[in-house]
C-alpha cells in the first residue's frame, strides 16, 4: 500500500513522522526528569506570571475607571436666577457643542430630594423656608475627550458662561487614575520585556547543558551524516515545551493570584458603595501568553543550539 | 573514486600532519593506510570524511571537490561515506537496531525500508539476532561489527576504517577484515587505516605508508579480490 505511493508524499510522512516523534520523545524526556524540568518551568513561569498578572490587574483598574468615567465629569452650578427652564436651553446649547457627549438638568427640586438623601440633614431642611440649591447641569464628556488639560479647558470655558455661578470638576481623578494606570500598563511591558529576556536565558542555558549532556549523541549523529536541522530539532521541541509548559504554570500562578485577591478587593469595593469582580486573562491572552512563552522557549533553544553545536560541529 | 592531490594539513598547535600527500584509490578498490602513531592515518581519513578540512591541496571523491564543497551539502557526503572507529562510536542508550538505522533515520529514510536495511546489514555482520541488544552488553569484535553494520547500511560507495582492530585479538581482526573483504567484493571503495604491518602484508592489498605526514611508499595489490582470507 505504502509502496505504491509517490516518494515525495512518502518522505513529507516520514518527516512529519520524525517530527511527531522529536515532539513525543523530548516531552517525554522532559517528563522523566521531572525535578529537573519543574525548576526551569518554575523559573519561567514566575518570570511570566509576574507581567500578565500586573497587566491582569491593570485591565480590571482600567476597565473600572471606564464604568466610572461613565458618569458625569463636569458640574455647573447655575446662578439662583436661572430656573429650569433657562437651565434646559443652556443644556440645549451645550449639547450641540463636540467637546461635550451630553447634558442632565437636575432640576432645584429633584436636587434637594438627592441632597436630602445622603446628607442626612432631612429635618434641617424642612426648617428652610425656599429651596436654596441651584439648577445644576450635570455635563458628560465626548468620547474622546480624554486629557487632563482639555478637561480643564472646557471647564474654564463653561464657568465663564453667562447664567453660571460655579463649575465643578466631578471626574478629574478618574484622568488622573487612568494617566496612572497607563504608566503602570507601560512600566508592565518593560518588565515583561526583561523578563522574557530572563525567559530566553533560562531556556538557552538548560538547552546548553542538555547538548552538553548528550555530547556524544551529537557527534555520533554528525559523523553519519544527520543535517543540521535534524540535530537541532529535538533541542528546540524541548525549547518549546519548556516555554509552553512554563506559560500553562503562569497562567495558572496568575488566576490564582487573582483568585486570592478577589475577596480582599471586594471588601474595598464595598467600603466605596461599589461592585468590582476581577476578571483574570481572557481566551485571547490565554493564547496569546501561552504562544510567546512557546516562541521564548524556542528562541533561548535556537540561541545555545546555534552557538553550541558550532562548537561540536566545526567543519 | 577518491584522489588526493598535493594535501598538506597544518595545525596550529602541532605544525603539519600531512605534507603534500597525493594519491588515487579507484571505484571498488580496497588499501591499506600504514603506519606509526602520529604518522598522519587518522588525519588523512578525517579529510576525506570531511570531519576536517584541509589547509591547503584538493581531495575529490566521486565527483566532489572536498576542499571547496559547501557546509550545507556535507550532511549528504557523509552519507556516501560509511565510516569505521576503533573505539566504535555506538550510542550506549540505544539498542543494536537503533544505532545501525541512524544512518538511515538521519537521512529521512522511510520506516519501512530502514528496517529492511538495518535487518540486512546486521544480517551481513551476523548480529541479526542481537538487533535489541544495548551495545555494551556485546563483545568488543561484536561492538565492531554492530559499527561496520552502521557504516555499510546506507550503502555508500566508500568505507573509510580507522584502526577497526585496534582493540581486537588477532583472529576477531581476522574476522572483522573478511567482512570487509566481503564488502569489497560488491565494489565498495575501502580505505582502510592499520598500524598492524603483518596483516597488513599477509592480505597482499594495496598499501599505501605513511611517515611524518608524508606518504613514503604506495605498494600495488598483490591479491585479486576475495583471495587474501579466503571466502
Amino acid at each position: 500500500m505504502s509502496a505504491n505511493r509517490p516518494r515525495w508524499l512518502r518522505r513529507a510522512g516520514t518527516w512529519v513522522a520524525h517530527h511527531r516523534r522529536a515532539a513525543t520523545d523530548t516531552l517525554d524526556g522532559l517528563i522523566g526528569a521531572p525535578l529537573g524540568t519543574l525548576l526551569t518551568v518554575a523559573a519561567i513561569a514566575i518570570a511570566l506570571a509576574l507581567p500578565a498578572t500586573l497587566l491582569s490587574i491593570t485591565n480590571n483598574l482600567d476597565h473600572l475607571a471606564g464604568d466610572w468615567r461613565r458618569g458625569a465629569a463636569l458640574s455647573l452650578f447655575l446662578s439662583p436666577d436661572m430656573d429650569e427652564a433657562a437651565g434646559e436651553r443652556l443644556a440645549a446649547a451645550l449639547r450641540t457643542r463636540i467637546d461635550i457627549g451630553g447634558v442632565e438638568v437636575i432640576s432645584r427640586a429633584s436636587g434637594l430630594e438627592e441632597f436630602r438623601r445622603y446628607s442626612g440633614l432631612g429635618d434641617a431642611l424642612d426648617q428652610l423656608p425656599e429651596n436654596p440649591l441651584p439648577v445644576v447641569l450635570a455635563i458628560y464628556l465626548a468620547a474622546d475627550l480624554t486629557e487632563g488639560d482639555d478637561v480643564d479647558a472646557l471647564l474654564e470655558g463653561l464657568a465663564a458662561l453667562p447664567g453660571v455661578d460655579f463649575a465643578q470638576a466631578d471626574a478629574r481623578w478618574v484622568l488622573r487614575l487612568k494617566a496612572i494606570l497607563s504608566l503602570l500598563r507601560e512600566g508592565t511591558l518593560l518588565l515583561g520585556g526583561m523578563l522574557a529576556l530572563g525567559v530566553v536565558l533560562v531556556v538557552g542555558n538548560t538547552i546548553r547543558l542538555e547538548i552538553e549532556n548528550r555530547r556524544d549523541e551529537i557527534q555520533v549523529m554528525d559523523l553519519v551524516g544527520a543535517t543540521g536541522a535534524f540535530i537541532r530539532r529535538p533541542f528546540l521541541y524541548a525549547g518549546a515545551w519548556y516555554g509552553l509548559l512554563g506559560g500553562i504554570l503562569a497562567w495558572t500562578l496568575g488566576a490564582t493570584a487573582i483568585a486570592l485577591l478577589q475577596a480582599p478587593v471586594s471588601r474595598l469595593a464595598a467600603l466605596y458603595d461599589t461592585e468590582l469582580t476581577l476578571t483574570g486573562l481572557g481566551p485571547r491572552e490565554t493564547l496569546a501568553l501561552l504562544g510567546l512563552a512557546t516562541l521564548l522557549g524556542i528562541i533561548g533553544s535556537r540561541i545555545a543550539v546555534g552557538r553550541h553545536l558550532r562548537r561540536l560541529r566545526p567543519v | 573514486m577518491i584522489e588526493l592531490e598535493h594535501v598538506t594539513k597544518r595545525y596550529p598547535e602541532r605544525g603539519d600532519a600531512l605534507r603534500d600527500v597525493s594519491f588515487r584509490l579507484g571505484s571498488g578498490e580496497m588499501a591499506f593506510l600504514s603506519g606509526h602513531s602520529g604518522a598522519g592515518k587518522s588525519t588523512l581519513l578525517k579529510l576525506i570524511g570531511l570531519l576536517e578540512r584541509p589547509s591547503r591541496g584538493s581531495i575529490r571523491v566521486g565527483d566532489e571537490d572536498l576542499a571547496t564543497l559547501p557546509r550545507r551539502r556535507i550532511p549528504a557526503h557523509r552519507r556516501r561515506v560509511g565510516m569505521v572507529f576503533q573505539d566504535h562510536r555506538l550510542l550506549a542508550d540505544r539498542s543494536v537496531f537503533d544505532n545501525v538505522a541512524l544512518p538511515l533515520v538521519t537521512s529521512g529514510m522511510p520506516q519501512e525500508e530502514t528496517a529492511k536495511r538495518v535487518r540486512a546489514a546486521l544480517d551481513q555482520v551476523g548480529l541479526l539476532k542481537f538487533e535489541r541488544a544495548q551495545p555494551l552488553t556485546l563483545s568488543s569484535g561484536e561492538q565492531q561489527r554492530v559499527g561496520i553494520a552502521r557504516a555499510v547500511v546506507g550503502r555508500p560507495e566508500v568505507i573509510l576504517a580507522d584502526e577497526p582492530t585496534g582493540n581486537l585479538d588477532p583472529d576477531l581482526s581476522r574476522e572483522i577484515f573478511r567482512l570487509f573483504e566481503r564488502f569489497h567484493q560488491v565494489g565498495v571503495c575501502l580505505l582502510i587505516a592499520t598500524h598492524d604491518l603483518g596483516l597488513v602484508q599477509s592480505l597482499g592489498h594495496r598499501t599505501l605508508v605513511l611517515r611524518q605526514g608524508r606518504l613514503v611508499a604506495d605498494t600495488p595489490s598483490k591479491t585479486p579480490p576475495g583471495e587474501a582470507l579466503g571466502s
